[in-house]
């Protein structure tokens, strides 16, 4: 009789141990259902593939966060980079490059364009990194900084203003740029697959890498990782250069769907990509998360946020239920450490 | 009389039984001393006294009546104080502030009435300890002594040490011993864990012992010998450490220190080592008391720290290079706190142990299953770490094999000199026995090691070679076959730099 009672409750605590690790899932199981009944657009394949849209932007910037927070550390300049590789985008199609000392003005082509933007999103990040690990300066605030450096420094491109119309033009040889946003390939948004080939690349190098493998163990003990031979400073530096990187393709996506860069783009983006890692089960301690959590994250907070437009969901409702959910889930995470923990001699 | 006294008290987490029906009279007046191997269950048995787990069947009785306790403050309000293993202080706040921390009363704090009460409280257990000081800036045998004076702080009538000594030096222990008399003389209960079996015939006046949940045995002092404790412990005959045999008189100086002057810095003593060489197949032991720098030392070989002097690995030089290089050298640091510095407890034992070989085991930066899992698990048998699975969280781990992955990992590598501070620490007898002789194979190899201890046993019982260090100089140098405890003692109170010894 006991043990049959003994049983049951273990099945029980199982099951709930199961639903609480499969929370994001769940999560998103709910929300799209939820959606699906009561927004009469959703399940529509045009409103879905801009979802999905939306859901690579978060993605992509939330895969790159993923790196930072495992290894213990947090970027809050994505959003900022997101802005300023837009705007770099767009000087460099609209004015292109001056070079000075000859007097001549290059238009690179598209291809160069954006290797010169994720160039330039992955050196800020190469800057976070090394103001964390050479300076000192706690992530928080070095990112804080740069938070409203690169911001800044996407007004000052363009005094504030939008670079419009970015389709480059035939006799320069730099058309094409709508592509990247727009474009698609057998009729997948070209940046669902982006998405799909990052995430891949990703979630391989978290778990299988010396890379990936160094980066839990810097976010598990830092100390520990920094006796067993691992050069901390490097992979501390590393992950912010791929967050940099990342926040940049994003600010090309988002500009080229646009086919114009406005200095302010991705304002606040910082803040959804740290959910959606969040929301996928990672820890901001460090040293615990997945590549496949955030992605799945990055669906959950995409969906809830086009539902509600669908359903004609007040911005400021929005913005109490967005939170809801990012304090819910963190709630469930130290509920899921607790029933872990209670195993001990 | 009995104060204090478990009732067939059982506690099980989910499926494992931790303690079964166990019966632990508490006397007061008097140490009770618990004892039993790694997850026997002592631990869990205090948790449930100190108010931090309740039983799952059975009760508690105080003064003969029936007693649960809702909270650690609860317990504590009863007079059951507790120092744990584990240090739990704030190392940003000061030792006075850290002693009152649970005890201010209201909202203003008096605070050079607090110093004031802590400096008293210090005066009889440590009084070199400043209570202004952050207590980060303790060495580890310093904070255990505040802990203890903070469970001093309050009246108590039951005081749980569990293995206090663990971290401290002779010196320190002596001191405790005589703040456990003093109580024990007052008429307090004292319930005393140790792995140290000459210090409880020392200190104890009655013995229990646990195995596998199970109250085995009951003593007084009295009438228990060591051999006997072994027995029940390990339920068969077990010798505690294999005799160092076979140790040969050193080869090649492997690691080699000169003119190594580094000034004092907090909480460290200047370290001032003029030559020291850790030869080949050789153990060295590192003896000292608390605060001689044998920490100190051990970081500036490894790169933690860096200071003025010579430090050379078979001839190569490593002064300048990071803690990463001369890893990558063959020089790997055990460290002594291995919750703080030497685990992952985000990963399971695999990749805890793979850590530092990461590189050899993959190709093209990426990591082969196979590979990793061959070298863990041949790791593992050689080690006889006892985990189920190479994915099996590493907390999960008793601290004995906790111990034997983190040296795990640092074989991985094939190190040429190898570290060990304080390998012991937390570590149970039969795991401890099995490190040792891990250590004397290591050296048996042609590694250079060099393991640092503040238990005499151990300096003699598993070395080839001791040297001693006290106020950051080696004030001793002895083959450990002949030397004895006497004169490591007086080496390890020497204030002069002059060295003594047969070596």
């Amino acid at each position: 009789m006991t043990a049959e009672l003994a049983k049951g409750a273990s099945k029980s605590s199982i099951a709930l141990r199961l639903a609480i690790k499969l929370r994001a899932l769940i999560a998103l199981f709910v929300v799209f259902v939820f959606f699906s009944i009561m927004a009469p657009n959703f399940l529509t394949v045009a409103s879905l593939l801009i979802m999905a849209k939306h859901i690579a932007i978060i993605a992509i910037l939330g895969i790159g966060m993923s790196f930072v927070i495992l290894s213990g550390g947090i970027d809050l300049s994505v959003g900022s980079i997101v802005g300023l590789a837009g705007m770099v985008a767009g000087a460099l199609i609209l004015n292109g490059l001056t070079l000075a000392p000859l007097g001549i003005v290059i238009y690179p082509s598209i291809p160069v364009v954006v290797l010169m933007v994720l160039a330039v999103g992955a050196a800020i990040g190469w800057f976070n990194g090394t103001l964390v690990t050479r300076f000192g300066v706690a992530p928080f605030i070095a990112t804080l900084g740069m938070l409203y450096i690169a911001r800044g420094a996407a007004l000052l491109m363009s005094d504030g203003a939008t670079f419009p119309n970015l389709v480059g033009s035939a006799e320069l040889g730099n058309q094409g740029f709508a592509f990247l946003g727009t474009g698609r390939i057998f009729g997948i948004p070209f940046p669902i697959l982006l998405l799909i080939v990052i995430g891949g690349i990703a979630a391989f190098a978290a778990a299988r890498t010396t890379f990936g493998r160094r980066v839990y163990a810097v976010g598990g003990n830092e100390r520990a990782a920094l006796l067993s031979g691992v050069r901390v400073g490097r992979v501390k530096t590393w992950v912010y250069v791929i967050s940099g990187a990342c926040a940049a393709l994003v600010g090309l996506i988002v500009a080229s769907d646009l086919v114009a860069a406005h200095p302010a783009s991705g304002e606040t983006f910082e803040l959804s990509a740290i959910a959606a890692v969040v929301l996928g089960g990672a820890s901001l301690a460090g040293g615990r998360g997945t590549i496949a959590g955030t992605i799945i994250g990055a669906c959950v907070i995409g969906t809830l946020g086009d539902g509600m437009v669908m359903m004609g969901v007040s911005e400021f409702w929005q913005m109490v239920i967005k939170g809801a959910v990012i304090v819910a889930a963190v709630v469930l995470d130290q509920l899921q450490v607790r029933l872990g923990g209670g195993e001990r001699s | 009389m009995i104060v204090l006294r478990a009732d067939k008290v059982t506690r099980r987490f989910g499926g494992t039984l931790a303690l079964d029906a166990v019966d632990f009279d508490v006397h007061s007046g008097a140490v009770n001393v618990l004892i039993g191997e790694n997850g026997a269950g002592k631990s869990t048995l205090m948790r449930i006294f100190a108010g931090v787990d309740r039983p799952t069947e059975g009760r508690l009785l105080l003064d003969g009546e029936p007693v649960t306790f809702a909270s650690v403050r609860d317990a504590a309000r009863q007079g059951i104080g507790i120092v744990h293993q584990e240090l739990n202080l704030c190392p940003n706040l000061t030792v006075a502030e850290n002693i009152f921390l649970t005890r201010s009363d209201g909202l203003y704090i008096d605070r050079a009435n607090e110093i004031e009460r802590a400096r008293k409280l210090l005066e009889r257990i440590g009084p070199s300890i400043d209570p202004a000081a952050p207590v980060s800036s303790l060495r580890i045998g310093q904070q255990q002594i505040v802990e203890i004076a903070r469970a001093l702080a309050e009246d108590v009538r039951v005081l749980i040490l569990d293995e206090p000594t663990s971290a401290l030096s002779a010196a320190e222990v002596d001191v405790l011993f005589a703040v456990i008399d003093e109580l024990r003389s007052k008429g307090t209960a004292i319930i005393y864990i140790s792995h140290r079996l000459e210090e409880l015939m020392r200190i104890g006046d009655h013995i229990t012992i646990l195995r596998d949940g199970r109250r085995v045995a009951y003593a007084p002092v009295a009438e228990a010998s060591v051999a006997w404790i072994i027995d029940n412990m390990l339920g068969k005959t077990g010798q505690i450490e294999r005799e160092r045999t076979s140790g040969s008189d050193g080869g090649e100086a492997v690691l080699t220190l000169r003119d190594v002057d580094v000034p004092a810095a907090q909480g460290s003593p200047r370290i001032d080592i003029a030559a020291l060489d850790v030869r080949a197949g050789e153990v060295t032991a590192l003896y000292g008391l608390l605060g001689a720098g044998r920490s100190e030392l051990m970081e500036l070989v490894c790169g933690l720290r860096t200071g003025p002097g010579k430090i050379a690995l078979k001839g190569r030089d490593l002064v300048g290079l990071s803690v990463a290089e001369r890893v990558e050298c063959g020089v790997l640091l055990v460290p002594e706190d291995r919750q703080r510095d030497g685990l992952f407890q985000n990963l399971g034992v695999g990749p805890n142990m793979s850590l530092a070989n990461l590189t050899d085991l993959s190709s093209f930066g990426v990591v082969s299953d196979a590979k990793e899992a061959s070298a863990v698990e041949s790791m593992i048998e050689r080690l006889n770490v006892k985990a189920h699975s190479h994915a099996n969280p590493i907390l999960n781990l008793s601290g004995g094999n906790q111990q034997k992955a983190v040296i795990g990992r640092c074989l991985m590598p094939g190190p040429a000199a190898i570290l060990l501070d304080e390998p012991s620490r937390g570590v149970d007898i039969g795991a401890r026995a099995e490190i040792f002789s891990t250590i004397q194979s290591l050296a048996d190899e042609g590694i250079a090691v060099l393991f640092a201890t503040s238990d005499l046993g151990e300096a003699l019982g598993a070395s080839d070679r001791i040297v001693v260090m006290a106020n950051g100089r080696i004030t001793g140098d002895f083959r450990a076959a002949e030397t004895d405890e006497p004169a490591l003692v007086r080496a390890a109170n020497q204030s002069q730099p002059d060295i003594v010894g047969t070596a």
